[in-house]
């Protein structure tokens, strides 16, 4: 434990303050909510619209809400969204241009984006978060859209108290406790079904904001229980991804026939690839009017699991199944560290739940490794 | 090194057709004003051209980088991009983005025989490097350019090639897959044209430029003669949306081709090469 950290414990209604308070400082709230039978992100008003009582079950193509036996706010892991649909929306206007008098002019899209407040972010999806970082932030150029909603963004963490049954963050050590990235981090305790949150805090922002609220100082039996909480859920994770230098070994394996395997199931939908919160890539579409005279283009996000996507004159580049699938994972698991420096996987479990087929990005690392 | 964020790298600026002139069937060059904001490019480097309303393509400058005098694309039409970029005319407006990428290691050919490998519209990226060789003519060993087209009227700066062959201190070779009654020149792949040129192969360095499969025919006959991997450099396509190595699209393995290339060391991505669908 660092120096200097400081810990309070908050009601449920400390936490309505709490959002309360960050709307008065200007943040557009955003948070987990109950919609079409999952947990999304999305604008909310107060802690009644977060899914209190709801919990998730998980497994490969497998997704169901449940309710709980007790009142826990936070008591799910993640769903479908991730933050990055705030951060890189999936959809963005670059420029527009118009010809008048012979003259074109192209006008940058300056919208100023709403400083977001993002409520019950999970420790894997700030490890995603400081990955698209590396991504959009940390080359040659940057992207201006990312930088501008990014920068002044407000993170409140919460420490998973139960791990899902396709996450596997603990093996990517991206979880389930977050540990940097965000102004305030809070584990749900939940004693005789009344919820209790020890808040930690990671920033000055973090501290401010916290100083208004109605709290009381964590006691070490507080403490101890939250380090009890993660302890519990690390133990408890659904899935692993296997040990060992998965970079090295899957370059090496370019050719190995489980790719072919996997071709076989996969059905090239891309669903991994939009809900996974640290894929990034995207295409270009414009659109003109009737007359031609103003145009605009739009980003959008994109998919390595269409055949578009590597497409050059004269063909896709991978127009097979396997090779798509095998971009796709070589990428997320080892060129990434090429690129970036890092893994572009997080654990969280997504691309495993929401991939149609169930394909498990854990198990086709095994069965490489395996040497089936 | 990052922009501020006032600067948006995906907002073009724009540019104006100062001169369009048909090169082959479907193969446009157009030179562009003002040059006079852009960062001066380096020969094999590109440019993300937009075509208002229909949509950008990464098409390599194939002008002089010493001219100033206005950027030089020349544009084959294949797609829906590039068809309306060949149809714009002087005074018409486009869009560009760049320069970027990493172009051909010009310092690297000091001193050395030079062979240029080009297929098809592979010329066009080849074409500022041609003029840096011929100006610094001096600095350079032997200078051989061979060039592989479809047929006699895909021959690309045709009048431009044709003084290159006029010059005794460069050795140009010309070679057409479907010849007619008019030619009377090789026919075959680019490859055949090597035995016809010489150069001391420990000594020599080799852009080629061209679909991917001369590519590696090329790099193959090279190296059966002697030119070492890290002789040859390759300038690889991909689909590019963004030219900045954010979109995703031109990667090809650890490599993004829009930033870590376009122009690649033969020895760094030989592994690369060797696996299909990649």
């Amino acid at each position: 434990m660092e120096a200097g950290r400081e810990q309070s414990v908050l009601t449920v209604a400390g936490v309505e303050a709490l959002f309360a308070a960050l709307r008065d400082r200007g943040y557009r709230v955003v948070g987990p909510t109950v919609r079409d039978q999952a947990i999304v992100y999305d604008d909310i008003a107060a802690v009644d619209d977060l899914p209190r009582g709801w919990t998730d079950e998980q497994d490969g193509g497998h997704y169901r809400l449940n309710r709980r036996d007790d009142d826990a706010l936070f008591g799910y892991v993640v769903g479908p969204h991730s933050w990055k649909k705030f951060l890189h929306p999936p959809r963005q206007r670059l420029w527009s241009a118009k010809r008048e008098d012979g003259e074109t002019r192209v006008t940058a899209d300056v919208t100023e984006p709403p400083r977001f407040a993002f409520i019950g972010v999970r420790a894997c999806e700030l490890n995603a978060i400081a990955i698209q970082d590396r991504v959009f932030l940390g080359g040659p150029f940057a992207d201006p859209h990312y930088q501008a909603r990014r920068e002044d963004a407000f993170f409140v963490a919460v420490n998973c108290g139960q791990a899902g049954g396709t996450c596997f963050c603990a093996s990517m050590k991206t979880g389930p406790k977050a540990e940097a990235g965000f102004d305030l981090a809070l584990t749900e305790m939940l004693e005789g079904g009344e919820s209790r949150f020890l808040v930690e805090v990671g920033s000055d922002e973090g501290r401010d904001v916290l100083a208004a609220l109605p709290r009381e100082p964590a006691t070490a039996a507080d403490e101890a229980t939250a380090i009890g909480i993660v302890a519990r859920t690390t133990a408890s994770m659904g899935r692993a991804m296997p040990e060992g230098d998965i970079r090295e070994l899957l370059l090496e394996n370019l050719e190995h026939p489980r790719w072919d395997d996997v071709a076989e199931r996969c059905l090239t939908c891309g669903n991994c690839t939009m809900v996974c919160p640290t894929c990034f890539c995207t295409s270009v579409e414009d659109t003109s009017d009737l007359t031609g005279t103003e145009t605009s283009r739009e980003r959008r996000w994109d998919s390595c699991f269409t055949m578009d996507f590597s497409y050059i004159h004269g063909g896709s580049v991978r127009s097979s199944a396997k090779a798509r699938y095998r971009q796709w994972m070589t990428h997320k698991l080892a060129t990434w560290f090429d690129q970036f420096g890092t893994s572009g996987c997080v654990g969280c479990g997504r691309c495993v739940t929401w991939c149609p087929v169930g394909i498990d990005i854990t198990e086709e690392v095994r069965a490489i490794q395996g040497g089936d | 090194m990052v922009q501020p964020a006032s600067h948006d790298p995906m907002v073009p600026q724009v540019m104006r057709v100062a001169q369009a002139q048909l090169d082959a069937p479907d193969v446009f060059t157009l030179k562009l004003e003002p040059e006079a904001d852009l960062p001066r490019f380096t020969p094999g480097q590109f440019n993300m051209l937009t075509a208002f309303g229909v949509g950008e393509s990464a098409i390599s400058v194939s002008g002089d980088p010493a001219s100033g005098d206005g950027i030089v694309h020349t544009i084959r039409a294949v797609g829906a991009v590039s068809r309306a970029l060949t149809e714009l005319r002087v005074g018409d407006s486009l869009g560009l983005r760049g320069p970027f990428g990493v172009g051909w290691p010009m310092e690297e050919l000091y001193g050395k025989d030079v062979i240029l490998l080009a297929g098809g519209i592979g010329l066009a990226p080849l074409r500022p490097a041609i003029y840096r060789l011929l100006a610094e003519r001096e600095r350079f060993g032997a200078v051989a350019i061979l060039y592989g087209t479809r047929s006699p009227a895909d021959i690309l700066f045709r009048s431009e090639v044709e003084s290159w062959r006029q010059r005794l201190d460069v050795d140009v070779h010309v070679t057409v897959d479907h010849a007619d009654e008019s030619w009377h020149g090789q026919v075959g792949v680019v490859t055949t044209l090597l035995p016809r040129i010489a150069f001391d192969p420990g000594r020599t360095v080799a852009l080629l430029c061209g679909p991917e499969i001369m590519m590696r025919f090329g790099v193959q006959a090279l190296g059966s003669v002697g030119v070492p991997d890290e002789g040859m450099y390759l300038s690889m396509e991909r689909s590019m949306k963004c030219g900045i190595g954010l979109c995703g699209h031109c990667q090809f393995s650890p490599a993004f081709v829009c930033k870590d290339g376009p122009v690649f060391r033969y020895d760094q991505i030989r592994y690369l090469l060797a696996l299909k669908e990649l």
